[in-house]
């Protein structure tokens, strides 16, 4: 995967702003703008998720628990506390942006199956303390969360939330593009290229996976917190293994090492499972085969194998 | 004035003394070879001095401060740069980006300005990438500036290392075997490289295999045999030493 | 020895037994393929669940857990087949979620199939509680932690002085030589995750008695029986047995005296503390990477 084309990434985003921009065009009922706000909520997390495992050639498997932890600590700092919500979902990204600073380090000097399972370790240490500490979090049943609201102004019903998840979805994408392409960005993607060359070239393999996984845990932790004040509601359902299962199996279906598919992954795969809600208990085993099918036959994933054979025989 | 020194250096695994007992120094701005036959530890050396490895015993002093013991990126750091034997060339960007994370040191940018990429690194990216393209084209790639890495053949790689590890404007270049699986005519083309690069005031240190190369090219050279020193000296010298003769040239002393 | 500490002991080892028998199961897998089987606590639910399924038709129970463990052995052997083999050499990345969504699918198609109760499994030898000490046990206990010292002694048996047993082992070693001395190391593969599968049917039928059993007990008991190979050190078969073991009993104890509602956390946290000081476990069996 290259052909950075600083061009054609701005008018992949173009193209991102515009689908946004006239979405609503089809989104008929309520229904709908929920559907699409869910998918705009995920692709936040699937960017930065992305900029880990496809750029920097990492994993983690609890990705659901900074997502948890920035929904709960908005919760939390609002409902309980009475916090203005902007001033909580800063600290909360905060908290996260620290709790994977430290966790970070040790963490990321593992490879592999290791890394995987840390990581799992971790998310579920996280969902089950938060299912546990009930008295704060308000247990397995979950506690309720006041609206987002800020200078004056209440954020309220789906079609303004559509706006607001865009916008944010936009921006969260314009600034990964502009990573990917910084000398940052290529430091990270010579990691994944030759962690040794990029070493020798001068490139401090743990700063820059470190790095990468804090910005990634942020991107969770504003994506939490916008759901909590969305939904208004907040359970441990969403900070489960599973959630982090979905969230990789998202980024690794629409396309590693690519920004828009991280979008196209979190779209596909959120849309999929409302439109089997008829079929509500075939979720489990369609994603499962999902996942397995996909690393088979189209292990770079959607948007890099749909453009390769796009662009015929490019590499 | 020697740029690089190594003293009393040794590397074992596990029980195998990879690397024994090396004395040897480096003048700045010359060239100088380490040759041997396979297994003598050329490689594990050269991973040596570029931080790959930590010795198990002995020092690396380069510009007179000690430098053993550190992570590789310090060592690049410090003004080493290197080539592999067996090309770790990123093949997931362009050869143009290769060069360019060849200068990772010397484009300091920030995280939050890479996110937000304000106009002064817009501009400092484009001269980047000039000064990249000027790079490629020294070391003779100019066909290759606009091609994707995995697109190229394997003696353009072997030359695209090379730009890159100069990108990094390095006061020592290692190079580990840069002819290796090269025909005659390539060969030729690394040795006039070297040879510029020698002229430019660099030192270099070269790992080779091929005679012609190394006898035409160098200021000094170390002969490894089984980690050990066997030889050091000038051309002349080392070719007509007789434990050098017996252990490896053999009949090719007199090519 | 207080009875207390005793009841606590007692229930460590006991579960410490299936930990074990899950973490032989992962350390098998890893050793013949480098693979870490996500879907191991899949097999566990298969186990109890086909248990469940076959004396509901009818069938007495000793008949019912042969099939099910000879199920789960298919099961184990398609997966094999049908995901890892297709894979080979792709990244850790794409194992690590191919084994997650095998995992995913078969709790997936569990839940359809069986439903998403809770099943009780008949006790082997009934429910009287015999006392021992100061402390009580149910007699499944005995079973649980006498099956699985049978089949340890059986596999140390199996690995030591069988052909079969040996080339598995040769080829967790060094995969080349084995290939090159005449092993099939295709067939040692599919034997691996055969074997695996039954070692994880069996754990799920010996605790189901106890436990009960459903459609996603296979999750926490994989997981945990992975913090216990890990533990012990993955590749080890010594190392899987000491950890699972080990691994029950803090987890009791740690219920017991310190919060019973954190249990599950301490699994985990044993994963992360090996993972960050003791990478190669107790046996100090390193897994080599190349450089």
């Amino acid at each position: 995967m290259s052909g950075t084309n600083v061009a054609s990434r701005m008018r992949g985003l173009a193209v991102l702003a515009g689908v946004a921009a006239l979405l609503p065009l089809v989104l008929v009922n309520n229904y709908y703008y929920e559907v699409a706000i869910l998918v705009g909520l995920n692709a936040i997390v699937c960017v930065g998720l992305n900029l880990l495992i496809g750029y920097a050639g990492q994993i983690s498997l609890g990705h659901a628990g900074f997502f948890g932890l920035g929904a709960y600590g908005s919760a939390v700092l609002t409902a309980r506390y009475g916090w203005p919500p902007l001033a909580a979902m800063a600290a909360a990204t905060f908290a996260v942006a620290a709790l994977a600073f430290v966790i970070g380090r040790p963490i990321l000097r593992l490879r592999g199956h290791y890394l995987a399972m840390a990581t799992l370790g971790l998310g579920i240490i996280i969902s089950i303390v938060v299912a546990t500490e009930d008295r704060i979090t308000g247990g397995p049943d979950g506690m309720a969360v006041p609206p987002l609201s800020a200078f004056g102004l209440t954020l309220a019903g789906e079609r303004s939330w559509y706006w607001v998840i865009a916008a944010v979805l936009v921006l969260s994408v314009w600034l990964a593009l502009n990573l990917i392409e910084s000398p940052r960005g290529r430091a990270l993607r010579a990691l994944h290229g030759s962690e040794i060359a990029a070493e020798v070239a001068g490139i401090d393999s743990a700063r820059e996976k470190l790095r990468v996984f804090v910005v990634s845990a942020i991107y969770a932790a504003i994506a939490g917190s916008l759901m909590a004040h969305y939904a208004g509601f907040i359970t441990p359902a969403k900070v489960t293994f599973f959630h982090s299962i979905e969230l990789v199996t998202m980024v690794v279906f629409g396309g590693m090492a690519s920004t828009f598919g991280a979008v196209v992954g979190a779209a596909v795969l959120t849309t999929l499972p409302q439109a089997l809600t008829v079929l509500k208990e075939y979720e489990m085993a369609v994603f499962g085969a999902v996942m397995m099918l996909t690393m088979v036959f189209m292990p770079r994933g959607l948007v890099p194998t749909l453009s390769s054979a796009l662009n015929g025989r490019r590499r | 004035m020697s740029l690089l020194e190594v003293e009393g250096l040794a590397r074992e695994f596990g029980g195998v003394n990879a690397i024994s007992d090396l004395y040897f120094s480096v003048p700045a701005g010359t060239v100088f070879s380490i040759i041997g036959p396979n297994g003598a530890g050329k490689t594990t050396l050269l991973n040596l001095l570029s931080g790959v490895y930590a010795p198990s015993a002995g020092q690396i002093v380069f510009d007179g401060r000690p430098l053993s013991g550190r992570a590789p990126h310090e060592h690049a750091a410090a003004g080493i740069a290197r080539t592999f034997q067996n090309l770790q060339v990123f093949f997931n960007m362009s050869a143009l980006e290769n060069v360019l994370v060849g200068r990772t040191l010397h484009d300091p940018c920030g995280l939050l300005a890479a996110m937000v990429r304000p106009p002064r690194l817009t501009r400092d990216e484009r001269k980047a990438r000039e000064e990249a393209a000027t790079l490629m084209r020294f070391v003779g790639l100019t066909d290759w500036i606009d091609a994707d890495a995995d697109a190229m053949p394997y003696g353009a790689l072997k030359r695209l290392e090379i730009a890159r590890a100069l990108a990094a404007q390095p006061r020592l270049l290692l190079l580990d075997e840069p002819a290796a699986g090269l025909n005659p005519v390539e060969t030729q083309g690394i040795d006039t490289l070297i040879s510029r690069l020698a002229k430019s005031g660099i030192t270099v240190v070269l790992v080779e295999h091929n005679m012609r190369l190394v006898m035409g090219i160098s200021d000094h050279i170390l002969v490894l045999d089984y980690g050990k020193c066997l030889a050091e000296g000038t051309v002349e010298q080392v070719r007509n030493d007789p434990r050098v003769i017996e252990a490896y040239l053999g009949a090719a002393a007199s090519a | 020895m207080s009875a207390q500490f005793l009841q606590f002991l007692l229930a460590g080892l006991t579960i410490g037994a299936i930990y074990a028998l899950v973490a032989l199961g992962f350390s098998i897998i890893y050793n013949a393929s480098h693979v870490i089987n996500f879907a191991q606590g899949e097999f566990v639910m298969i186990g109890g669940m086909a248990t469940v399924s076959f004396v509901g038709l009818g069938w007495p129970l000793p008949l019912a857990i042969g099939a099910a463990v000879a199920g789960a052995a298919l099961v184990g052997l398609a997966l094999e087949k049908f995901a890892v083999e297709p894979a080979r050499g792709a990244s850790v990345v794409s194992l690590i979620i191919i084994t997650i969504g095998a995992s995913i699918l078969l709790r997936g198609l569990a839940s359809i199939l069986w439903g998403k109760n809770i099943h009780a499994v008949p006790a082997f030898s009934g429910d009287v509680p015999i006392s021992l000490g100061s402390a009580t046990l149910v007699p499944q206990s005995l079973w649980v932690m006498g099956v699985t010292l049978v089949i340890v002694l059986l596999l140390s048996w199996f690995f030591g002085r069988t052909l079969l047993g040996k080339a598995l082992l040769a080829t967790s070693h060094n995969r080349l030589a084995a290939q090159l001395a005449g092993i099939n190391v295709r067939q040692v593969l599919l034997v691996s995750f055969g074997l695996s599968a039954a070692l994880g049917a069996v754990a799920g039928i010996l605790v189901a008695p106890i436990t009960f059993t459903s459609w996603d007990v296979g999750v926490m008991l994989g997981l945990k029986g992975f913090a216990a190979a890990i533990l012990g050190g993955l590749g080890s078969g010594p190392g899987a047995v000491l950890g699972g073991l080990l691994l029950g009993v803090i987890e009791a104890m740690g219920a017991g005296y310190l919060s019973s509602a954190y249990k599950d956390v301490i699994a985990f946290v044993v994963i992360l503390a090996v993972l960050f000081f003791l990478p190669s476990g107790l046996s100090g069996r390193r897994s080599t990477e190349r450089v």
